[in-house]
């Protein structure tokens, strides 16, 4: 399949809506816990079976943006976002026909394999369009694409919910909203589908994509590179120090103020984890369009640095003061945002544009090892403290020690982020030379 | 002659796609609202 190359006029406006119906689609994902405890109650199933769809679709997130990118790069943005199409739906029309006859390993098979498939294809097919189309303001153009992801959830989680209320939570009520969901995501999806466009300049030659000027990186070279190595640590430290406050955000905030004189309700607690999300989106758009102007790696030293000082004023007098503590908590789950949304661009400025797709899939492995890690080590801590006696704020006070020591690390080879050497370079002879290579006569 | 020159407006199309994905995005963000309050309400 071909890229589909913009005709003349083209406006390239119309390319982050298209990017925005695949990334608000598949950011359903972080809504899966809408469906955990009527899926426990029709199947009699455990808490840990319950997230066995979500955890796989994760897993296959990374797998398939990691493995799937130079397919991406080969075909264009319009191949990979029908692909992202077909699996996410049918993952969901599958996940029905599971419900509907209580065979649930057809749910983790349908919403975890094949869902989570379409997810990481779906979450890279629109980047390296997008710096095309955009290459004064990539950082803006992928925040408003990342940003979709975390909107996403926003959006599913109380339409799932009201769905739920209203066809019932048993299980013909579960089959009938996957079956809901997997059309209605299906007819939405399909906007990004059509109106994907490669800008002209970027059109292929032959049956090879055109190598744009400048410094290129083939994704083969980029992992080889030790940029690629050091990007990948500072992700997945700034996405680890995010989850580790996210992930148990309820608790939390509940736990620091247990013992003063206005401890935090059940309802004030969920009200703060959702200005958390409402954090974690604002950052997404606004940090990584900020990159644009002060540069990448300084917005980098912004997350890393000034993410482990907020750790730091939580750690020492977070339980002093409740909008302290909850300003620095915002400011730490929009550098999380901000962090996921402004690596493509920085991956642009390292590699150049000719297959940033790809290379932004094999970093997103940093990713899937950040979201085993930071829940690992923040509920293992908790847990650890609380057998030993302790309560209130001092639950988390080595966890926050330990994030702040992973955000040091990441800052540390941020610090060592430099330009690639030139014989990772791709230049257009070379790449005849590699095509002829790979077709023998 | 002028309007084969002349490549098609396309601000209906562009009005039509940001609707398409501002809309749920609205929803969305009406209902985190709603919720956020609760931390100084609730």
């Amino acid at each position: 399949m071909s890229p589909p190359v913009a005709p003349v006029g083209w406006s390239r406006w119309l390319v982050p809506p298209a990017a925005l119906s695949v990334h608000l689609s598949i950011g359903q994902a972080y809504a899966w816990s809408v469906f955990k405890p009527p899926l426990e109650s029709a199947l009699h199933l455990s808490g840990t079976q319950s997230a066995l769809p979500f955890q796989l679709a994760i897993v296959m997130l990374g797998l398939s943006a990691a493995f799937g990118g130079t397919l991406v790069e080969r075909n264009g943005p319009r191949w990979a976002m029908t692909v992202a199409l077909i699996c996410f739906s049918s993952g969901f029309l599958l996940s029905a026909l599971g419900a509907a006859t209580e065979q649930y390993w057809l749910i983790v098979l349908g919403y975890g394999f094949v869902g989570g498939t379409g997810l990481g294809i779906g979450y890279i097919s629109p980047v390296s369009t997008l710096i095309k189309w955009f290459p004064d303001r990539p950082g803006m153009a992928t925040g408003i694409a990342i940003m979709g992801f975390g909107g996403g959830a926003l959006i599913a989680s109380p339409w799932s919910a009201q769905m739920l209320d209203s066809f019932g939570a048993g299980s013909s009520g579960i089959a009938l909203a996957f079956l809901v969901h997997g059309l209605t995501y299906a007819v939405f999806m399909t906007l990004g589908v059509l109106l994907v466009r490669v800008p002209r300049t970027a059109a292929p030659q032959g049956d090879r994509p055109a190598v744009p000027e400048g410094v290129q990186v083939s994704a083969r070279s980029a992992v080889r590179t030790p940029q690629f190595w050091c990007l990948w640590l500072v992700l997945c430290m700034n996405v680890t120090a995010g989850i580790g406050i996210l992930e148990k955000a309820a608790p939390m905030i509940t736990d620091f103020f247990a013992h003063t004189s206005a401890p935090v309700s059940a309802s004030a607690a969920a009200g703060f984890v959702a200005l958390l999300s409402a954090a974690n989106m604002a950052g997404r758009l606004g940090w990584s369009s900020a990159s644009d102007l002060i540069g990448r790696k300084n917005v980098y030293r912004l997350y890393l640095g000034v993410g482990a000082l907020m750790y730091l004023l939580i750690a020492l007098f977070g339980d002093d003061s409740k909008a302290l503590f909850v300003l620095c908590a915002l400011v730490i789950l929009s550098f999380y945002g901000g962090g996921f949304a402004t690596i493509p661009a920085y991956l642009k400025d390292l590699f150049g544009t000719y297959q940033v797709g790809a290379i932004h899939g094999r970093l997103l492995t940093a990713w899937s090892t950040a979201g085993v890690l930071g829940p690992l080590i923040v509920n293992w801590i908790a847990d650890h403290q609380e057998k030993a006696g302790r309560q209130g704020a001092s639950l988390y006070g080595l966890s926050f020690d330990i994030m702040i020591g992973l955000l040091v690390v990441g800052f540390i080879a941020n610090e060592l982020v430099r330009p690639v050497h030139p014989r990772h370079h791709v230049t257009a002879a070379k790449e005849v030379a590699d095509g002829r290579r790979e077709q023998p006569a | 002659m002028a309007a084969a020159n002349n490549p098609p407006d396309r601000k209906g199309l562009i009005v039509l796609s940001w609707v398409w994905v501002g809309a749920p995005l609205a929803y969305g963000l009406y209902e985190l609202v709603l919720k956020a309050r609760q931390l100084f309400t609730g």
